[in-house]
């Protein structure tokens, strides 16, 4: 496909420009110091003694889930930030999220298929 | 697909194209907006998405099979949490540092770019050093790559994620001197920010590492 010169076609939802686009050093420092934050309370949730304060199905839930969702924050944080996605093209963010997603749900899937969720592979 | 347009016809032509700056000084204008490079990079990064699903879910499903006999602890019982904690804090860390990197190119401060990628190389090391370590504590007490599912799990996703840090920090080191060469310059910054994003995404792999591996028992 050719382009005339004159008439390049415009990005459609493109508002790359990473010299305009209001990230500044103050803000990446801001997002260091709140990732500081997240990983220790990550850390200080992992030494809880959740298996003391209660029934253990629950107390597991609320533990994995915990660390999943501060990881959860940490990394679409980084994604959104340190790597521009907040203020890049929308084109990047799906492309990086569609292998993310494709990801989660292959490895989902697998990991179902081999029972891991229910503790089907007493493999111990 | 990508409109490929000579920057130079477009500059003669008169009006600018409606189109930002998006190349940085790169050859091509595209119909995106994005640079071939910068696009391709990230095509890369969100397969390798895939490849470290891959090794996390395969430890995730052997995490447990550690081996019959004396030497039957899993990479759980062996793990020190608050060593690995610092270096996960290192790594962290080193993304402030990698972007603060990418700003100072864009700005043109040569000196800064350069003193934030060495931080950026230097913390790396540390989180590499720290990581053969643990490898050396683990071998010592008598836990290798063949032991058993478990530890060839083990080792094959952290040692692979080591590798793609000792890789992002030959790039960074590189960066360094071609920036000393004069070959890094305000207008194509990208180069700097492409490297960037292979560093950001090294980083957010072991965030997850160190969550669903290290944390979660």
């Amino acid at each position: 496909m050719s382009a005339d010169a004159t008439t390049v076609p415009a990005p459609a939802g493109d508002t790359h420009a990473d010299e305009h686009h209001g990230a500044t050093d103050g803000l990446f420092v801001k997002t260091a110091i709140i990732l500081a934050i997240i990983t220790a309370i990550e850390v200080a949730w992992s030494y809880l003694p959740w298996s003391d304060w209660g029934d253990g199905t629950a107390m597991v839930l609320i533990e994995v889930g915990g660390l999943i969702i501060m990881m959860g924050v940490k990394f679409v944080i980084v994604a959104s930030v340190f790597m521009h996605l907040r203020f890049d093209s929308k084109v990047l963010t799906r492309v990086f999220y569609a292998g993310l997603a494709l990801a989660i749900a292959v490895y989902v899937g697998t990991l179902a298929t081999f029972e891991f969720f229910t503790g089907g592979h007493s493999w111990n | 697909m990508t409109d490929i347009v000579d920057p130079h016809v477009v500059a003669a032509a008169g009006d600018p194209p409606d189109v930002p700056d998006a190349t940085h000084g790169l050859s091509h204008v595209t119909s995106t907006g994005i640079s071939n490079e910068k696009l391709g990079m990230w095509v890369f990064l969100g397969s390798e998405c895939l490849l470290f699903g891959g090794l996390i879910s395969t430890f995730l499903l052997y995490k447990n099979r550690a081996g019959y006999g004396d030497l039957n602890e899993t990479p759980h019982e062996l793990y020190d949490i608050l060593f690995t904690s610092i270096s996960s804090f290192v790594l962290l860390m080193s993304s402030l540092t990698m972007v603060l990197a990418v700003s100072a190119i864009q700005r043109g401060d040569h000196r800064a770019l350069r003193t934030w990628l060495a931080a950026t190389a230097l913390m790396g090391g540390i989180f590499i050093s720290g990581q053969v370590y643990e490898f050396k504590e683990f071998l010592n007490a008598g836990y290798g790559f063949t032991h058993s599912p478990a530890w060839s799990a083990f080792f094959g996703l952290t040692g692979f994620h080591g590798v793609h840090v000792t890789l992002g920090i030959i790039m960074l080191l590189s960066c360094i001197l071609l920036s000393l060469s004069g070959r890094i310059r305000q207008d194509n910054a990208e180069s700097v920010e492409i490297v960037g994003l292979y560093w950001h995404f090294v980083d957010v792999v072991w965030i997850i590492i160190f969550t669903v591996v290290y944390l979660i028992k």
